[in-house]
């Protein structure tokens, strides 16, 4: 029993058996997962694999319907986004959660911003610490006062990036962060991500589609399909084609049935 | 150091620029009309100018804050109606014209919860919601007035601070627009309204209550509808059932229009909106010295909203292009 709590506490998240229905639709059947501090997960799966709804869980949007989170080896029931978010858990989701008719220091304080005595909204401030932290997260914006609108999909997923980043994100979990980009700003977030992983302190959760990609910036990877876990281990273990032999077996196996 | 206070130049001129555009067209027709017609400087004809712009400045309060949130209120006229009579009635109740004022804004402020929760909890588009709130509040008011005009309560002090003295209610609509200008530049409730407007769902996961700020903002608006009826019917001396109507809510939603708030959500300004009022009260106060009737001048309205809208879009679009 004592072995098994340490080993959780090495952890930086644990999720046991996490099982999720809406109604009569399982979507996630019994799912384990675990990351390590400092690790880069990688998950992989096509649509509707249960990849969204296992982050959505993670980052206490969804209650599971059965199974257990352990944050840093403390058994946890995220009650909403914030109480996951007090407990160092951040998501970029595709969408990236940017307001694109804002200034970049706007949304990088979004929801948190900073205000003097009186209740006013600390605009110099912000706009100091917004340029300060890109600087040092090592994001190159023309300038923290350019609307998010007019930046291009690398720079905004290196802002929402750097956003989570700068919370102080414990555990960052990304939603396709490469999704829709240039073989160039996919190399920009891939070294940003890289940079952060570097740091030591930070765990990394991908939902991935591109298997290559993954392989590359992965530590681990994980592969789910129809609700399941079908394959777990060190990437460096791993390949493409063994993946995709996996994914075809699956598939197969789901047909016949 | 140095950097950042010369970025944020760069980017306070980004936002003068879109009311500096309607404020030349203010300038230019406040001069025009200045010019061509002697009378138009004069005391009395500033005076009934000022009385013009400023309902539509006070309710487009409002509604520029509901549509940079993404919706609008299409009663917000009727409930300008409504207050007064609450109002009246208090008084005639012996419950004296503080209550009266107080109780009157109070049923303004459940009638924005009404059309906040009708439209937020219920998912109906506030287009609907509103539409369906302005019969229902019109017929209510023309039932407990049973269809005539009061008058308005209060003794010549009361009445003169609330709108009847000569500027007093422009000087009110001012004090409203330049509190809303810091609400919504300098507060955490604007700018969570840009966010909820500009993209709802990433507003949502970063932890702002979307549905709370739509709820505010309809509140919001309907108070300064209230408030609005409450300072004319100081202003006139007589409460009428049929007051203010769909009329001043086009007025107000086209000020706000005209001044630079996208009808799409996500950007608008309160500076704008009195801007946007100014230029239709111009207008109207010029084409009437020139003798033009009112039929003349609801084309003209219409076609200074098409003609901002366009200009709008195609700045907006000069903007984006120009910087890619």
């Amino acid at each position: 029993m004592s072995a098994t709590v340490n080993e959780t506490a090495a952890d930086a998240l644990r999720a046991e058996t996490i099982v999720k229905s809406f109604g009569a639709v399982t979507a996630l059947s019994g799912v384990s997962l675990h990351v390590k501090r400092g690790e880069v997960l990688g998950i992989l799966g096509d649509n509707g694999a249960g990849k969204s709804t296992l982050m959505k869980i993670i980052t206490g949007y969804h209650k599971p319907t059965a199974g257990q989170l352990y944050v840093r080896g403390e058994a946890v029931d995220l009650a909403s986004v914030d109480h996951a978010r007090a407990l160092g858990i951040e998501c970029v989701y595709q969408d990236l959660a940017l307001v694109n008719t804002l200034p970049i220091y706007h949304n990088m304080f979004l929801n948190r911003e900073l205000r003097t005595p009186f209740g006013m909204l600390d605009h110099r401030t912000m706009r100091r610490r917004a340029a300060e932290a890109l600087e040092d997260i090592g994001v190159n914006v023309p300038s923290v006062d350019e609307e998010v609108e007019m930046l291009s999909g690398g720079q905004r997923q290196a802002i929402a990036i750097a956003r989570a980043v700068y919370s102080e994100a414990k555990i960052l979990l990304l939603d396709e962060p490469l999704a829709a980009m240039g073989a160039r700003e996919a190399g920009l977030i891939i070294d940003l991500i890289q940079r952060q992983r570097a740091r030591g302190d930070i765990s990394i959760i991908m939902i991935m589609h591109n298997y290559a990609q993954t392989l590359e910036i992965a530590d681990r990877v994980m592969l789910m399909q129809h609700g399941e876990v079908t394959f777990s281990g060190a990437a460096r273990d791993t390949s493409v084609e063994e993946l995709l032999e996996i994914v075809r077996r699956e598939y197969r196996a789901a047909r016949a049935r | 150091m140095s950097q950042p206070i010369s970025l944020r130049r760069h980017g306070s001129r980004l936002f003068a620029l879109r009311e500096a555009s309607i404020l030349v067209v203010a300038i230019l027709l406040f001069g025009y009309f200045a010019i061509s017609n002697d009378n138009f400087l004069s005391g009395a004809n500033l005076q009934t100018l000022s009385q013009f712009i400023a309902p539509a400045a006070i309710i487009a309060c409002g509604e520029i804050m509901l549509l940079i949130c993404g919706e609008i209120d299409l009663s917000v006229g009727q409930v300008f109606a409504l207050a007064p009579f609450i109002m009246a009635f208090s008084v005639k109740a012996g419950l004296g014209l503080f209550i009266g004022i107080v109780l009157a804004l109070l049923v303004c402020a459940v009638v924005g919860l009404i059309n906040g929760g009708i439209t937020v909890l219920l998912r109906v588009p506030s287009f609907v919601t509103t539409l369906g709130t302005l019969f229902l509040i019109n017929g209510f008011t023309l039932t407990i007035s049973r269809g005539y005009p009061v008058n308005t309560p209060g003794g010549a002090t009361i009445a003169n601070i609330f709108g009847a003295e000569g500027y007093s209610e422009f000087l009110w609509a001012l004090l409203i627009v330049l509190i809303m200008h810091a609400v919504l530049r300098h507060r955490r409730w604007g700018l969570h309204t840009i966010a909820v407007g500009g993209n709802l769902t990433g507003a949502t996961e970063a932890g702002i209550n979307a549905a709370r700020i739509k709820v505010g903002n309809f509140v919001l608006t309907s108070v300064l509808g209230g408030v609005t009826g409450i300072l004319e019917a100081f202003r006139i001396g007589s409460t009428d059932p049929l007051a203010g109507g769909t009329n001043i809510m086009f007025l107000a939603v086209a000020s706000g229009v005209i001044g630079g708030t996208s009808l799409a959500g996500g950007s608008g300004t309160i500076i704008g909106g009195l801007l946007g009022a100014t230029v239709l009260g111009v207008l109207q106060d010029g084409f009437t010295l020139a003798g033009i009737n009112a039929f003349t001048f609801d084309m003209i309205i219409g076609g200074a909203i098409l003609i901002a809208m366009i200009a709008n879009i195609r700045v907006q679009g000069m903007r984006k292009g120009g910087r890619r």
